[in-house]
């Protein structure tokens, strides 16, 4: 069913910081690692090893210069289904392929029953839909829905693999539907946002913007290094005469 | 947005097919025009033929076409879903019309309703094409006040030129015919120009600021996730030079508007020049179809999508 479900019980997503993000990819790999034997399976590679590289992938992370009037900043920007509680990718799928959880808010595609007809992808604002042209179905993110409900993984691992393997912990899992919970504490204090809230499809997933910029890195330079062994030959000789 | 021929074709045949097919429902069926036999063989056959080639077309793009028969199921929610319904749907009253107008020669009574039928259901099959494409908020061009009323227009306007080239050929040049697809024609023309110029002047409501939630400043993409173009880069990143945009809508107006129109009022206004007004009837109608796949060209690949905006396109 493409109707969307009037609430949903949880409210499942991820809360990315984009202040910590430092863009290693390690979430891109991850989660392509996992996911091209997962729910989903295969993540189709075209042509892995030639020039014309293409397939697909459920994270993407750019890179963004973002520049005010307090200067100029790098910001790495990861890019996946935002599992949006109004979505239109689900409501303009002509075979009820596409379809948004009651019980935890996860968007899915059913592969069985897509057509391919891609204007899911067309509806999604975020690019956060790719085609599979080998097996000619839409792919998407799941949330790790294979993952995260998986009694036979350890419990610490059943979050999303690119939540797991991030390495500066840019990237929180949890219910965003429960004030209560860690993740919706840390989108209240750091003033979590949505992307394109202007298009109304009120995403789950929310961001946390960089900090305010501090002055510290330019006020406190380190000292300059001593050279650790004494040179020898006429360098030495120069160096020992001029620092006593 | 990428100009798939498949689709390029599908909207265009459709869209005249429908348009031919109320004209005959309506005509045909009230008996405003008699027509001999082969006229109304022809006509109503190359109505049902332009639609059937556009919906088999349509299929052509499916990753998986040997399901298409899903697509049929969620008309509660999906455009595209209703316009599988309703093109099907259209086939039923306009085949009993075809039975009772072509088959038995037959004009008003139930041939005047089933004609009448067909004509709201062709209307209602081409205000579902258009909110496929109304309905998609990433991409501005698209969902404009613009869109809905542009496919009505152009369908009664590519259905009128054909009706008028095929009463021409076929039984004989009609005023009434020829007022319609001329009229219709300027208000093609004038629709056109008025969404273009509309979308000129669009102010871009989503940024990069607010597409990746960084306030204030500006947002300039450095560098990409991947190196090559992939699915949305191909899909939906297509971008026309403004170059050739601009040389496309004067072609796109001369075939569709003005060489139709120049043809169309020569023949009405010498109406003593006899096989001559046959000639330029069709050949109005050849000029038009083929300024419309030129302007339905443009309509995807002058769409924007939203996504660009992430790779800073
Ligand atoms: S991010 Fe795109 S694909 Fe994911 S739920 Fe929202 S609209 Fe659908
Ligand atoms: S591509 Fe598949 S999932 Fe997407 S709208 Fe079409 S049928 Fe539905």
């Amino acid at each position: 069913m493409t109707c969307l479900p009037a609430s949903t019980e949880k409210k499942l997503g991820l809360v990315i910081d984009l202040d910590t993000c430092v863009g290693c990819q390690a979430c891109v790999t991850s989660c392509k690692e996992w996911n091209t034997g997962g729910h989903m399976a295969p993540l189709t590679d075209i042509d892995p090893y030639g020039g014309q590289v293409d397939g697909v992938w459920f994270n993407r992370v750019h890179a963004y210069e973002h520049t005010t009037e307090a200067g100029g900043r790098t910001v790495h920007f990861p890019r996946s289904c935002l599992h949006c509680e109004t979505p239109a990718c689900v409501t303009v799928c002509p075979t009820g392929a596409s379809y948004k959880r009651t019980s935890d808010g996860i968007v899915l595609v059913d592969e069985d029953k897509c057509i391919g007809c891609k204007l899911c992808s067309w509806a999604c604002p975020y690019g956060a839909r790719e085609f599979d042209t080998d097996v000619g179905v839409m792919k998407k993110c799941t949330l790790c829905v294979d993952r995260i409900y998986n009694d036979n993984i350890a419990p610490e691992d059943r979050v999303p693999a690119c939540v797991a393997a991030c390495p500066t912990s840019a990237r929180h899992f949890g219910d965003l539907g429960d004030p209560d919970s860690a993740i919706s504490q840390l989108v209240a204090e750091r003033g979590g946002v949505d992307l394109m809230p202007e298009l109304g499809y009120r995403p789950t997933n929310k961001y946390l913007p960089p900090r305010a910029r501090t002055e510290r890195a330019a006020t406190v330079p380190a000292p300059a290094l001593e050279a650790v062994k004494v040179e020898g030959g006429f360098l030495g000789w120069v160096d020992r005469m001029l620092s006593a | 947005m990428h100009p798939a021929y498949s689709v390029i074709f599908f909207t265009t045949a459709t869209g005249a097919g429908y348009g031919l097919l109320a004209f005959l429902g309506v005509a045909g069926g009230f008996g405003l025009i008699e027509g001999g036999f082969w006229f109304r063989l022809v006509s109503l056959g190359l109505a049902l033929a332009l639609i059937s080639a556009g919906l088999l077309s349509s299929t052509a793009h499916l990753g998986r076409p040997e399901r298409a028969w899903r697509a049929f199921s969620q008309w509660r929610s999906s455009w595209l879903s209703r316009e599988g319904v309703a093109s099907v749907a259209t086939f039923v009253p306009a085949g009993l019309f075809g039975i009772g107008w072509v088959l038995l020669g037959k004009q008003g009574g139930w041939v005047a309703a089933t004609g009448l039928l067909s004509a709201i259901a062709a209307a209602v099959t081409v205000c579902t094409t258009a909110m496929i494409y109304a309905s998609l908020k990433p991409i501005a061009q698209w969902s404009s006040k613009f869109t809905l009323p542009g496919y009505l227009i152009f369908a009664a306007m590519t259905g009128s030129v054909l009706f008028n080239a095929l009463l021409a050929l076929l039984d004989e040049p009609r005023t009434p015919a020829m007022l319609f697809a001329i009229v219709s024609g300027m208000v093609g023309w004038g629709w056109k120009s008025a969404t273009w110029q509309h979308n000129d002047s669009l102010v871009a409501t989503t940024t990069l600021n607010s597409a990746t939630g960084l306030a204030g400043g500006t947002v300039r993409s450095i560098e990409w996730p991947h190196t090559e173009e992939n699915y949305l880069l191909k899909e939906m990143g297509f971008a026309v030079a403004r170059k050739h945009a601009m040389k496309l809508r004067v072609i796109a107006q001369a075939l569709a508007f003005a060489a139709p129109l120049f043809m169309l009022a020569t023949a009405f206004s010498f109406s003593d020049i006899g096989g001559l007004a046959v000639v330029l009837s069709v050949a109005a109608a050849l000029s038009q179809l083929a300024g419309m796949l030129v302007e339905r060209w443009l309509f995807f690949a002058e769409a924007k999508h939203t996504v660009t905006l992430y790779y800073g396109r």
